[in-house]
């Protein structure tokens, strides 16, 4: 009997058997795994799809205050192209990205390979590294805004040992971008070093023991050995972080007070908070739209071009 | 399951061949290095700590307080008592949500991971695709128009079944169990359990769901804390007067923004459930991530 069974895959034995028996046991064997997985679809269909498809619908609309919509096809994306203010969302968000996931990818991976070793109190450790993860994005940006106090702030303090002036941290580009991409590293470096550690643990020890043998450096072994083999933790994380930057928005908008301006002159908006500007300080939903498509378009090329950089880490050694 | 054995793995084979002993023993160097990050990790919240239990004419002085001090309860207070937070309010809708929102994902993926991983239907290929296509897609930030125009019209605008609604859809959640299901769940015992006439919810019921439980306590911690810290749909759907707790605290921040101390005790009772969650799951937490990055 137990042979029998292993034979065939189980719905198609018993379908064949039972076919124009009763309505349960169609119920049972063919629809159930569609019902299984029908709540998935339907959430989908309503708060993917559509909201996915409306996007670009809306976004050949032009809306105005006083409540007029018209059709512009493709003017929203035409103004975006020439509007300024989009553009320096655009190198904000781009630059801020830079400047937290280059060291932080750096920094995960040290990080890894120091928790990577044998040690006392292993779990203690790695609960501390992840700690920050724990706390939420906006209590993150409360706690460094006033870190990166102009007046009273703990970084300007320190710098002041060092005989620096105070840093209008908020008032520039660089600085303000500076603060924001430590909050998102702060946040995010331990978690992204548990994700590498996990990557090591799959290496083969055998690889290390045969290059020590050949007197490789410990130095050699990690950027020869580790960095190579991680490659596919590695395009699991990039991708991740590069989602995750490009939609940036909990910590420039509590790091302005909750506002979605991005400082005086928006010099730390990004596309996210100009997104949300758009749509729902402006009221213009075709333009927040049309944003929305850019910012997707952004999130693809970054996306492709960070998985083509991680394959060639390595890639010819 | 793998990664969680494999230190096990490593101390047995360094042990048998002594050369490479030190390779996997950590020099002073690393010690140093995993002391300064636990220290950078844990300053933000202590100094969150210290600002709460402080007076504000202390959080400005120079140089800065770095214990903390005796205004704890006051400043608590003044928080619950505030009349532009609604902070309980917030509190108990973020407690709410983040609940509801946990405990179905949990289901839903579940029952979609049990039928791709172990049950042959038409389609099903085409139907996993899907979902890891849409992980790739920032949905909350690409759709926020048309999903704030469907609860305008539904006149759900200000009420919690809008912010709850749209995050059932979780396709991680899908992935996760899917994955979770193939590995802890043989297709002999499906199999095994059809033979013996289990229809396929009880098969659900009785073979997979025993199976399945520590890869759904991954799932729902994630969900918890991904929900809990979610900022930009709740402050865009819901009103002041009914926030979640991170619209609460926006509230304090724009208002009240040199008022450090109020900020800091709203923000300090904002994190109190994650750290419980932390304290509580730490291990599970620290296993699921890796298991999570190494299927991926």
């Amino acid at each position: 009997m137990s042979l029998h069974v292993d034979a065939l895959p189980p719905s198609r034995r018993r379908a064949k058997s039972s076919s124009g028996r009763s309505f349960l046991t169609w119920l049972d064997l063919k629809a159930a795994p569609y019902l299984l997985v029908s709540p998935y679809y339907i959430l989908f269909l309503v708060f993917g799809l559509f909201p996915l498809a409306f996007t670009l619908y809306y976004s050949f609309f032009d809306y105005d205050l006083t409540g007029t919509v018209e059709w512009t096809g493709l003017g929203n994306y035409a103004a975006m192209l020439g509007d300024s203010a989009f553009w320096r969302a655009v190198v904000n968000t781009l630059a801020m990205f830079l400047i937290a996931t280059v060291p932080q990818m750096l920094l995960a991976l040290l990080l890894a390979n120091a928790l990577n070793k044998r040690m006392k109190f292993q779990l203690f450790v790695r609960l501390g590294v992840l700690l920050p993860l724990v706390t939420s994005v906006v209590a993150v940006a409360v706690v460094f805004t006033q870190l990166y106090g102009r007046d009273w702030g703990v970084v300007n303090w320190v710098l002041g040992w060092f005989g620096a002036d105070p840093i209008d941290w908020k008032a520039e580009r660089l600085p303000s971008w500076l603060a924001i991409a430590t909050m998102v590293d702060w946040r995010w470096t331990g978690y992204n070093a548990i994700i590498f550690l996990a990557g090591m643990q799959t290496i083969p020890k055998d690889l290390y023991e045969a290059a020590s043998i050949d007197g490789a450096s410990r130095r050699r072994q990690f950027w020869q050995i580790t960095v190579p083999m991680l490659r596919p933790t590695m395009i699991f994380v990039v991708l991740n972080s590069t989602i995750g930057g490009l939609t940036l928005f909990a910590e420039p908008t509590t790091f302005y007070n909750g506002n979605v301006h991005g400082g005086t002159t928006s010099q730390f908006q990004t596309v996210s908070m100009f997104i949300f500007e758009q749509g729902f300080r402006e009221f213009d939903y075709g333009y927040a739209s049309a944003a929305a498509w850019l910012l997707f378009l952004l999130i693809l090329i970054g996306s492709a071009i960070n998985f083509l950089l991680i394959r060639r880490i390595g890639g010819n050694r | 399951m793998t990664t969680i054995s494999a230190p096990a793995g490593t101390r047995r084979r360094t042990k048998a061949s002594s050369g490479a002993t030190s390779l996997w023993t950590p020099t002073p160097m690393t010690r140093l290095v995993l002391a300064v990050t636990i220290i950078i990790s844990a300053f933000p919240l202590y100094y969150m700590i210290v600002i709460a239990s402080r007076t504000n004419t202390e959080a400005t002085d120079m140089p800065p307080p770095f214990l903390p001090g005796g205004n704890l309860g006051e400043n608590v207070q003044r928080v619950l008592s505030n009349p532009d937070a609604h902070y309980l309010t917030g509190l108990t809708n973020s407690l709410i949500i983040a609940c509801t929102v946990t405990v179905s994902v949990v289901l839903i993926s579940t029952f979609a991971g049990f039928a791709f991983a172990r049950l042959q239907f038409k389609g099903g290929k085409v139907l996993l695709l899907l979902v890891l296509l849409t992980m790739m897609v920032p949905l909350q930030q690409m759709g926020i128009v048309p999903l704030y125009r469907l609860m305008v019209s539904l006149e759900w605008v200000g009420s919690i079944k809008a912010v709850i609604l749209p995050f059932l859809l979780n396709g991680f959640g899908v992935f996760l169990m899917t994955q979770y299901t193939q590995q802890a769940v043989p297709n002999e015992l499906v199999e095994a359990a059809r033979v013996d006439g289990a229809s396929t919810l009880r098969i659900w019921w009785n073979v997979v769901l025993p199976a399945v439980r520590p890869g759904m306590g991954v799932l729902g911690i994630n969900t918890f804390m991904l929900i809990w810290n979610d900022f930009m749909w709740p402050l865009i759907v819901l009103t002041p007067d009914n926030p979640t707790v991170q619209v609460a605290i926006n509230s304090l921040n724009a208002k009240y923004g040199t008022d450090y101390v109020l900020i800091f005790s709203g923000t300090l009772m904002s994190i109190l459930p994650l750290i419980v969650v932390f304290i509580a799951f730490g291990r599970q937490i620290i296993g699921g991530l890796m298991e999570g990055a190494v299927k991926a």
